[in-house]
C-alpha cells in the first residue's frame, strides 16, 4: 500500500507546467520542408553576405551525409525534418525605442512569465536582447555597451554589420560537421545572439537573453557566438521558458565561446522548457551543442546551468583547454520528473600545459524520469600537469526514477591528476518527517532539501539569476498539496 | 493541554501501544520511564504524527483539538515539539535556513509576520546563547557530522527557537556530558512557563534532579503501569524494573 508520503511524492512529481500558454502574434512563416532552395531563401530573406550562404549550404551538404545520433540513453520519436518550417518572424519588425511601442501581447506574455521588461530594464543593469521566435525584437543598453566597444546584438545583425568578426569566429569552435544537430543548425539557424568584448574591457553588466519557442512546429535553431578578446571579462545569462504545446518541438541550438589570452567568460543558463504532460506528450526536444575554446593562455570559461525543462535533453557544454594555464569549470543542476529524460554532462579536453578543469554535476530525478550524467575528461599527450576534479551527485525522489553516471576518462599524459567522486542519495522518509515536525509541509521540506543539494551550483549564478533559479527549483517541486 | 485516552498503535501488524491513558495540564512536567523497547519513543512518534505507526484505537486531544486528524506539520504549528532520540542528518540544508523556514511557518500559524533577516539573526543569537550552542554549528548542515551530544543540544536549540506549547524530550540526556546536561536542563527550565508543558522521556534519575517532574510514569509493554511523584524515579534507580515487571506478569 502507498503511504501518504508516497502519494505526496507522486503529486509533487506531476506538477503541471506553470508557464504554459501560447501567444498569438501574427508571423510570417516558411512552408514546411528543407532543401537547398529553402536555405538560399532563408539566407536571402536575412540579407546575408555570400560567405554565409555558402557556409549554410556546405553545412547542409554535410548534414545530409550524417546519421542522427543514437548513443545517448534517450528514447524518443525521431523528428521529421521535412515537417518543420525553417523560418518564422514576427511581422513588421520595427526597432523600438521604448516599451510603449512594443506589441502589448508580447508584453503580456512576459508578464505571465513574471519577467516584465519594465523590471528587466531596471534590474541591476541587465541588458536584455529578447529573442522571440526567430527574430530579435528588442535590444536595450546597446548604446552604453557601444561606448566601451562591446558589441551585443542579434547574430543576424552581426552577420550584416560585422561580417569580418563573424567570418573569423563562426564555427571556429564547433565545426559545421561536428555533429548531426550542429550541422543542421549551421545550415538553417534563424537567429541568436552575438557578443564581442574588446581587449582589456570588463563588461559592466550581465548580458542576458531570453529565448522562447512560440511558433507551433517551428524548430528553433539558435546560434550564439561570444568572443572575449585578450584580457576581457563577460558574464552572459541565458534563460528559457516556453508555452505548452501538443507536438514535440525540436530545439537544436549551437553556442560557441572563444576566450583569448587572459580572457574570462562566465556563461549561465536557466532552462525551463515545456517538458510534456504527465505521459511525456508534447514536450520540447532539446539537442544543444555548447562549446567553449580557451584559446589563449590563462583564459577561463565557466558554464553554469540549471535545467528543469524539456521532454528530452541532450546537452554537453564542453570546453577545449588549448591555452597553457587555462581554466574550465562546469556547474550543473538537472531536474527531471514525470517522463522527462535528460542526458547531459560535459567534456573537458585538455590540450595545453598546466590546464585545470572542475566539474560539479547535481542530478535530481523524480517520478518516472531518467537523469544521466555523461562526462568526458580527456588529457592529451602534450597537456603536462593537467588537473581535473569531477563530482557527480544524484538525488532520487521516489523509487521509479533513475540516475546514471558515465564518467569517461582518457589520460594520455602521465603527469595528469584526475579525480572523480560520485554519490547517489535518496530523500528519506525520516528526513521529511523531521522537517514536518518543525512545521514545514512536505512540499517545502523537499524543496529545502533539493535547494540544499544544489547549493554549490546555485551559488555560482549571478545574484538575481540565483533567486530566479531557486524559485524555479521550488516551482518544479511544487505539488497540489491541499 | 494533552489528553490521551486508550491509545493503541501498531507497526507492521505488531501492537506496540496497548491502551495508553495520560492527562497533562499546562505548566506540568511529566517524566516517562521504562525498560528498553517498552514503547516510549513509539508514543512520542505517534504524538508527532509519524505515519509508519497506525493508530488502531483511542483518541488524543491537544488543546481541545483532535490531534489524530492533523498532519505532522500542523501539529508542529499548533505547538507540539519532539526532540528526537535519534535526530536525522539532512545534508546541504543549513540549520539557519532550516530554522528560518520553520519559524516562518510557525509564526504565520500564530498570525505573526516573518522576522526580517537581521531580527531573525538577533533572535537566533539569543537562543544560541541560552543553550550555549557552539558558534559555528548553526552554519552547518542539519546534524551532519555532529557529535552525539551536539545533536541533542541542537534539538533543544530548535525547541528554544520555536517556543512550543508541549515539548517531548526523548532521551535528550543520553549522550550528553555532565556540563551539557546542566546546560540543556537549564535551557528547558528557562523555557518553562505556566502555559506550556513538557514530557521528559529518560532512563536516568539524574536529569530529573535538574528538570523536576510533577509526575513520573512507568511505561511497560505498551501500557502505563505505574504513576507517582518524583520519588518514583529514585525508587526505580535503586531497584530497577524487576519489581514492576513482576507486578505486571499477568497484565
Ligand atoms: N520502525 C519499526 N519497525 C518495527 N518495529 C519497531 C519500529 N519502531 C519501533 N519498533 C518496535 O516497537 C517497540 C517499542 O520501541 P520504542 O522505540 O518505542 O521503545 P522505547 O521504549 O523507546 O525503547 P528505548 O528505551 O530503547 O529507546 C520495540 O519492540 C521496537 O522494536
Ligand atoms: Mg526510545
Amino acid at each position: 500500500m502507498k503511504s501518504d508520503n508516497d502519494i505526496l511524492i507522486d503529486e509533487l512529481a506531476s506538477k503541471e507546467y506553470e508557464a504554459g500558454f501560447i501567444t498569438n502574434i501574427e508571423s510570417e512563416t516558411f512552408p514546411k520542408g528543407l532543401n537547398e532552395d529553402v536555405i538560399r531563401a532563408l539566407s536571402e530573406k536575412k540579407g546575408e553576405p555570400a560567405f554565409m550562404t555558402e557556409y549554410r549550404l556546405s553545412a547542409y551538404k554535410k548534414w545530409l551525409e550524417m546519421e542522427e545520433p543514437n548513443w545517448a540513453l534517450l528514447k524518443y520519436e525521431k523528428p521529421d525534418f521535412q515537417e518543420i518550417s525553417y523560418y518564422s518572424a514576427p511581422k513588421n519588425l520595427p526597432k523600438f525605442n521604448s516599451l510603449d511601442e512594443v506589441d502589448p501581447e508580447l508584453i503580456e506574455t512576459f508578464n505571465k512569465l513574471g519577467i516584465p521588461l519594465e523590471e528587466q530594464k531596471m534590474l541591476a543593469g541587465v541588458a536584455v536582447d529578447v529573442v522571440f521566435d526567430s527574430a530579435s525584437v528588442h535590444t536595450t543598453f546597446r548604446k552604453e555597451l557601444h561606448k566601451l566597444g562591446i558589441i551585443f546584438c542579434s547574430i543576424s545583425e552581426a552577420i550584416r554589420e560585422h561580417p569580418a568578426l563573424v567570418q573569423q569566429y563562426l564555427s571556429s569552435v564547433v565545426p559545421v560537421g561536428d555533429n548531426f544537430y550542429a550541422a543542421l543548425n549551421s545550415a538553417v539557424f534563424s537567429d541568436g545572439s552575438f557578443a564581442y568584448i574588446p581587449k582589456g574591457v570588463r563588461c559592466p553588466v550581465e548580458l542576458s537573453t531570453y529565448f522562447r519557442i512560440n511558433q507551433g512546429n517551428t524548430g528553433q535553431f539558435e546560434r550564439t557566438l561570444i568572443v572575449a578578446d585578450e584580457g576581457s571579462y563577460v558574464s552572459y545569462l541565458e534563460g528559457c521558458t516556453a508555452p505548452q504545446r501538443d507536438e514535440n518541438q525540436l530545439h537544436a541550438a549551437v553556442v560557441e565561446i572563444v576566450a583569448l589570452k587572459g580572457a574570462e567568460v562566465k556563461y549561465s543558463t536557466v532552462q525551463n522548457w515545456y517538458p510534456g504532460d504527465k505521459e511525456g506528450k508534447g514536450g520540447i526536444y532539446n539537442f544543444v551543442t555548447k562549446r567553449g575554446l580557451c584559446k589563449g593562455d590563462y583564459s577561463k570559461i565557466s558554464w553554469t546551468q540549471v535545467e528543469t525543462g524539456s521532454a528530452v535533453t541532450w546537452k554537453y557544454p564542453s570546453t577545449i583547454l588549448k591555452g597553457d594555464y587555462s581554466i574550465a569549470e562546469f556547474y550543473s543542476v538537472a531536474v527531471t520528473k514525470n517522463h522527462q529524460q535528460a542526458d547531459t554532462g560535459t567534456k573537458m579536453i585538455h590540450l595545453g600545459k598546466n590546464t585545470k578543469s572542475t566539474i560539479i554535476s547535481k542530478g535530481i530525478s523524480m517520478g518516472k524520469s531518467n537523469n544521466t550524467y555523461r562526462g568526458l575528461v580527456k588529457i592529451n599527450p602534450k597537456a603536462e600537469n593537467a588537473r581535473n576534479f569531477s563530482q557527480c551527485d544524484s538525488l532520487l525522489i521516489g523509487d521509479k526514477c533513475g540516475a546514471h553516471t558515465f564518467p569517461y576518462i582518457d589520460v594520455d599524459n602521465p603527469s595528469a591528476t584526475v579525480e572523480h567522486e560520485a554519490t547517489t542519495s535518496k530523500i528519506a522518509e525520516d528526513q521529511i518527517f523531521y522537517l514536518n515536525q518543525r512545521g514545514l509541509d512536505t512540499e517545502n521540506a523537499v524543496s529545502l532539501i533539493v535547494n540544499g543539494f544544489a547549493k554549490e551550483v546555485l551559488n555560482q549564478l549571478p545574484m538575481e539569476f540565483a533567486v530566479e533559479a531557486q524559485k524555479l527549483l521550488a516551482l518544479s517541486m511544487e505539488g497540489s498539496v491541499g | 493541554m494533552l489528553s490521551i485516552k486508550n491509545l493503541k498503535a501498531t507497526i507492521e501488524g505488531n501492537e506496540i501501544l496497548k491502551g495508553i491513558n495520560l492527562e497533562i495540564k499546562p505548566g506540568e512536567v511529566h517524566a516517562i520511564m521504562g525498560p528498553n523497547g517498552s514503547g516510549k519513543s513509539t508514543l512520542a512518534s505517534v504524538l508527532a504524527g509519524r505515519e509508519i505507526f497506525e493508530v488502531t484505537e483511542g483518541e488524543i486531544l491537544f488543546n481541545g483539538k483532535n490531534l489524530l486528524e492533523m498532519a505532522p506539520e500542523e501539529r508542529a504549528r499548533e505547538g507540539l515539539f519532539l526532540a528526537f532520540q535519534y535526530p536525522v542528518e539532512i545534508p546541504g540544508v543549513s540549520i539557519t535556513n532550516f530554522l528560518k523556514a520553520a519559524l516562518e511557518e510557525i509564526r504565520k500559524h500564530r498570525g505573526l509576520v516573518p522576522l526580517k533577516g537581521a531580527e531573525f539573526l538577533k533572535y537566533m543569537n539569543e537562543k544560541k546563547a541560552m543553550v550555549e550552542l557552539n558558534e559555528n554549528l548553526a552554519g552547518r548542515a542539519v546534524n551532519v557530522g555532529f557529535s552525539g551530544g551536539e545533536k541533542k543540544k541542537n534539538e533543544i536549540f530548535q525547541m528554544a527557537m520555536l517556543e512550543p506549547k508541549l515539548s517531548i524530550l526523548d532521551e535528550t540526556d543520553s549522550g550528553l556530558d555532565i556540563d551539557a546536561l546542566r546546560i540543556v536542563a537549564n535551557g528547558v527550565n528557562k523555557l518553562k512557563s505556566k502555559d506550556n508543558a513538557t514530557i521528559v522521556i529518560t532512563h536516568y534519575q539524574r536529569l530529573l534532579d535538574y528538570i523536576v517532574p510533577d509526575v513520573v510514569h512507568v511505561l511497560y509493554k505498551g501500557r502505563i503501569v505505574k504513576s507517582g511523584g518524583k520519588e518514583l524515579a529514585l525508587e526505580l534507580e535503586e531497584k530497577g524494573y524487576d519489581w514492576i515487571k513482576k507486578e505486571n506478569v499477568d497484565a
